[in-house]
């Protein structure tokens, strides 16, 4: 973190103050300079004043005003990198929230290595949408963007057209869920039965996964989507 | 008031006279002002004493008072609240009648409700004014009315020959019984001729030419008379009811008894008028009987009606009325009158038609042959077919539907008859003349095929046939020879009394086929209703039962929350209208019939009868038919109470099982109730009670505690918040399955992929755990929803690594077997005992733990279970075969329908 020289700026919204306590003390210790807001106007105040970097936004604020907040971040053009605190059953709020524009999801209660992972992977999404890098490795996986090469262990492994564009769609936010829906618009350039999409994962897996059975490095998130683990 | 008991030399109150006294608390008081004829001042005088009443500060009001214009009268009313008249949309015109209704709501200390024997406007409740007072009594309101003498049913036939005018409105003698307060408004004959001469007396219209008739000294005095007379009687009544039920002992007179006996002749209502005077005069107690002889049972429906008439009048005059079966009317009577202690027989002259008589002798001369001790009164048919007429309702004639029509009959004796000819005319050739003997056969043969009258017929044609064909001079209806005369004489009488024999014999087997037929039925009924264990299927077969039988339409009705509503209908119809439901209603409140034909509401389309058992009434059937006339006969009354009897016995047997059921459900609930409580402060407690330690002691001891020490409190409190949390979503899980809120979002879902992800993230508990999958890359896809089914995954994952040591293998395994997928989990721990498998699943059981083992909450498998069938699956516990542990099985079922890869 000390390679960065300028300390990215997160706002945390949520209606409970412990919540942001605990927030604040391990962001702070993480080097991130961490501002408050406990409602939505509080937080489009604070969005307006100070030039935030990663916006960590409760779901569960009361009267919708979660969604209404990504709404207007995206309306307004803006790229601001979101995190969703959810609840657990909520997995349709997730899919609704990430389809408005949010980047990623944590569902409460959680650790902080998790939302520390998922900080790290939507700020890193941030900086390679300015420039794809050509190379992609994570684990025993590399491929090659530019020349459709895709490595195992060493070993090229042949995949159909539609098999490299979904691979292609989780590289391009590796690290990052991806809804069912985002990921058929990508593939197939429209919504088609998610059963295809499974039956693709299911073979992407069997190419590229040590034990396809417990897979490492395309992950389920039940009833949302799937993510690319990301590079370290 | 009828007084049976005799009172016992010990002098303890008669329990008869307490019982009558206990029934009166709690009801209105009824006072009746009651004078011998119309301007001899009740209403006057009723107001004068109200207006004393309110001015002792009683609430008072005036549910209706006819003051005819009368300047005092109306003036006494002026210091009393009215109830508006409820007005009633009759034919066109708008009547007024007293709101029954609004007096019940205002629930007044006491209502003056005038002119007693007042016949309401037909749509209103009831269609007696008096049985609108009832329902005020009953309701604890007292009541002050009026009342003529001529108004009073036993008097009406006595009042209409003094005054040669009949008053149609009649009210029974019960009501002056019962009574409390009777006071007799009295006038002399002079006085009130004076009154009507000022035009004091107000009269209708219509009636004025009647008035003069009515108004002579004459007439006057005699009802007077009668007034006086009825009013002495019930003061001794009331005495001698007060000194019964207060053990005074007295000269008590011999307990008279009076039993009149009913037929089905015209006049039998007059007959027990007579008999309830007679009882009067006597003080005695009496009852009407009817004596069901195999000749009633054959009797027209119109002759069943009047019997059935009679007795219910005998009911409202305060008699007992009684049925019983015989071989014939004396048989009845005498033994019954015997066993019962009546002291007076009251039969009249004609209890048998002219001819039964000539063959089998008069009933009233056997009554008196046998009746030794007991008086016989015999009263002329003469006389009491003159008196019949308040018996205004016309026996409804309705077509008894034969076997046969009747042409049919006719032409089959005819045919009958012909071949009888026929084969005479063959004897005849072969020279036997005696051919007579055919002829009887042929007619025999008509009586036992048509009965009676078409068999006579037979006789007839018969008779002319033999005098045509057979005897000279031949071929023409003349006889010649004398011998031949007597011959065809005693052929037409023998033919005749044989006909009447074997018609007798007939109607005597259809109506014993019918009895066996009626009884058949009800064993049946009763059989089918030991059979049905749901209330449904009872009230469906109950209501065809009692359609077929009575050959009506039927609804059932059963109480829900406080009021009633349909249950059952054949055929199949749940619309009652406004005065149905009214009727349905008040039998609901009262446990009597109303409806068509009743006492209570006939605007009704339907008859309400209530379904009793001796706990209560359990429901009401409502019947209506097409047919005219009552709805039932009184034969299909008894049929209805027998059916109704089993049905109410079987609606409470299902009553009661669900009671218990409802019961037994309830201390379930209470069980887990109380199990949740302590799984619930355990499950909480026990995480928390570490989370709160080892925080206290990381914030306080930080000093003393090395760097081993403090990650061991950091990784305590942080495993057992996870703990809290599985449990918190355990608890809620199992919150959404129990209030429905679990809605599966089926979707093509790949098993493996589930699996992994359940996996993944069960992988903190299954840390120390060594995970085995197998899963088949072919299997078909499952369309399910993929949250639920991973959550079952993670529980028995989760489950299995509670229960097994450290480093045990859990092997996940799925194969597919016809049509459906198996999905097991097994693990290498103890297994489970042999008497939990089957209750492994229930909530909040937890198979007895060993210490080493990590508690579980209960829930996991509860919730697996629900969430696998929610999405229509079955989950299964066992223990492996052939090695140890346990193995939980999953089935899902294959969708129909895969998904097309190739369509891509």
């Amino acid at each position: 973190m000390s390679i960065e020289p300028p300390m990215p700026r997160v706002l945390v919204v949520d209606d409970e103050p412990p919540i942001r306590r605990f927030l604040r003390t391990s962001l702070t210790a993480q080097g991130y300079q961490v501002f408050e807001a406990e409602d939505g106007p509080a937080a489009r105040t604070a969005l307006q004043r100070n030039a935030i970097d990663i916006l960590v936004l409760d779901l569960g604020l009361p009267g919708a005003d979660g969604f209404e907040i990504i709404k207007q971040v995206r309306d307004s053009g803006s790229a601001l990198p979101i995190i969703v605190l959810s609840s657990r059953t909520d997995e349709a709020g997730k899919v609704r929230a990430l389809d408005l524009g949010a980047d990623d999801y944590v569902t409460k209660p959680f650790g902080m290595d998790e939302l520390l992972a998922r900080l790290r992977a939507a700020s890193r999404h941030r900086l390679q949408q300015q420039g794809e890098r050509p190379i992609f490795r994570v684990d025993d996986l590399s491929v090659d963007l530019v020349r459709r090469v895709v490595m195992v262990r060493d070993h090229e492994v042949k995949l159909t057209p539609r098999e490299y564009d979904l691979l292609r769609a989780l590289i391009a936010h590796a690290g990052k869920v991806l809804t069912h829906r985002f990921l058929m618009h990508e593939v197939w350039g429209s919504e088609t039965d998610v059963a295809y999409l499974r039956i693709y994962v299911r073979t992407l897996r069997q190419k590229l996964e040590a034990d396809p059975d417990r897979p490492h490095l395309i992950q389920t998130e039940q009833g949302v989507g799937y993510r690319l683990k990301a590079p370290d | 008031m009828s007084y049976s008991s005799r009172m016992t030399d010990d002098a303890r109150p008669s329990p008869d006279a307490l019982l009558q006294q206990a029934r009166q608390e709690g009801r209105g008081r009824l006072k009746i002002f009651l004078g011998a004829a119309p301007g001899v001042g009740k209403t006057y005088e009723m107001l004068t004493q109200a207006r004393q009443r309110k001015l002792e500060g009683v609430d008072v009001v005036i549910g209706v008072v006819e003051t005819h214009g009368r300047v005092e009268t109306d003036l006494l009313t002026k210091s009393i609240e009215k109830i508006p008249k409820k007005r009633i949309p009759y034919k066109g015109r708008v009547l007024a009648e007293m709101d029954l209704d609004a007096l019940l709501q205002r629930k007044p200390k006491l209502v003056l409700v005038d002119e007693l024997a007042h016949t309401n406007v037909e749509g209103s409740r009831h269609p007696k004014r008096y049985m609108d007072v009832e329902e005020l009594l009953a309701a604890g309101i007292d009541v002050y009315s009026t009342l003529n003498v001529q108004h009073l049913e036993s008097l009406n036939d006595v009042v209409a020959k003094i005054t040669r005018v009949r008053v149609a409105e009649t009210v029974p003698d019960s009501i002056l019984d019962r009574a409390d307060d009777v006071e007799l408004v009295d006038l002399t004959p002079e006085d009130l001729l004076q009154r009507l001469k000022e035009g004091k007396v107000y009269f209708p219209e219509a009636a004025e030419r009647a008035a003069q008739n009515y108004f002579v000294p004459g007439n006057l005095t005699a009802l007077r008379e009668l007034a006086l007379r009825r009013t002495a009687q019930r003061v001794d009544d009331q005495m001698v009811s007060y000194m019964r039920a207060h053990a005074i002992p007295g000269p008590w007179e011999a307990s008279e008894r009076v039993l009149v006996c009913i037929n089905e002749r015209p006049g039998a209502a007059a007959l027990v008028r007579y008999a309830r005077r007679l009882a009067d005069r006597l003080h005695a107690s009496w009852a009407a009987i009817h004596v069901d002889t195999p000749h009633v049972r054959r009797a027209s429906e119109s002759d069943r009606d009047r019997v059935a008439e009679a007795l219910r009048i005998a009911e409202r005059l305060g008699g007992q009325a009684v049925s019983v079966p015989a071989s014939s009317v004396a048989d009845g009577v005498i033994d019954y009158a015997k066993a019962n202690n009546f002291t007076h027989i009251v039969t009249s002259t004609a209890q048998r038609s002219f001819w039964r008589e000539l063959i089998r002798g008069s009933a009233a001369h056997e009554i008196i042959r046998r009746a030794g001790d007991i008086s016989v009164h015999v009263v002329p048919e003469q006389l009491t077919r003159a008196m019949k007429g308040t018996s205004k309702r016309p026996a409804p004639t309705v077509a008894v539907a034969g076997r046969y029509s009747e042409s049919k009959a006719y032409a089959g004796s005819f045919a009958m008859v012909v071949a009888a000819l026929l084969v005479g005319l063959l004897l005849q050739r072969f020279g036997i003349t005696n051919v007579a003997l055919v002829f009887l056969t042929a007619v025999l043969a008509a009586a036992i095929s048509y009965g009676i009258w078409p068999s006579l017929f037979a006789c007839l044609v018969a008779m002319l046939a033999y005098n045509f064909f057979f005897l000279p001079p031949l071929y023409s209806f003349t006889i010649v020879d004398p011998e031949n005369v007597v011959a065809l004489f005693f052929f037409t009488v023998v033919a005749v009394v044989a006909s009447y024999l074997s018609a007798r014999v007939r109607a005597e087997a259809v109506s014993a086929r019918e009895h066996a037929a009626t009884t058949e039925n009800l064993y049946l009924f009763s059989r089918k209703l030991a059979g049905v264990f749901t209330l449904d299927d009872l009230l469906w077969a109950t209501a065809f039962q009692f359609a077929q039988m009575l050959k009506a339409r039927v609804v059932i009705l059963l109480p829900e929350g406080n009021s009633i509503a349909v249950r059952a209908g054949y055929p199949p119809e749940d619309m009652l209208d406004e005065a149905d439901v009214a009727a349905a209603k008040w039998v609901w409140e009262h446990a009597t019939p109303a409806g068509r034909g009743a006492d209570t509401l006939p605007g009704a389309k339907r008859l309400f009868l209530p379904i009793r058992t001796g706990r209560g009434m359990v429901g009401i059937v409502g019947l209506d038919s097409d047919r005219p006339g009552p709805l039932l006969t009184p034969d299909e009354r008894r049929l209805f109470d027998a059916l109704s009897d089993q049905t109410a016995l079987a609606i409470e047997r299902i009553k009661l099982s669900e009671d218990i059921d409802r019961a037994r459900m309830a201390a379930e609930t209470e069980r887990l109730r109380s199990a949740l409580l302590t799984s619930i402060s355990h499950d909480l407690r026990t995480p928390l009670a570490s989370i709160l330690g080892s925080a206290s002691a990381l914030a306080n001891q930080k000093d003393e505690l090395d760097k081993q020490a403090q990650a061991d409190l950091l990784r305590t409190i942080q495993e057992e918040a996870e703990r809290l949390n599985r449990f918190i979503a355990n608890l809620l899980d199992m919150t959404r399955l129990e209030s429905g809120a679990i809605q599966p979002q089926a979707d093509f879902v790949d098993l493996g992929d589930v699996v992994g992800s359940a996996i993944q993230r069960a992988s903190g508990v299954l840390a120390h755990h060594n995970v085995q999958v197998s899963i088949p890359s072919n299997l078909p896809m499952l369309k399910l929803d993929p949250v639920l089914l991973e959550q079952v995954l993670f529980n028995l994952l989760d489950n299995a690594a509670k229960y097994t040591p450290p480093e045990s293998e859990i092997e996940v395994s799925a194969g597919r077997s016809g049509d459906l997928i198996r999905l097991d989990v097994a693990d290498d721990g103890d297994g489970i005992p042999a008497q939990d498998l089957d209750r492994v699943f229930d909530k909040f059981y937890r198979v007895q733990a060993s210490d080493r083992k990590r508690a579980g909450t209960g829930l996991g498998l509860a919730i697996c279970r629900g969430f696998v069938e929610a999405m229509g699956g079955t989950i299964q516990a066992s223990n492996r075969v052939g090695r140890r542990g346990a193995l939980l099985s999953i089935t899902l079922p294959i969708p129909a329908e895969q998904p097309q890869e190739r369509a891509v």
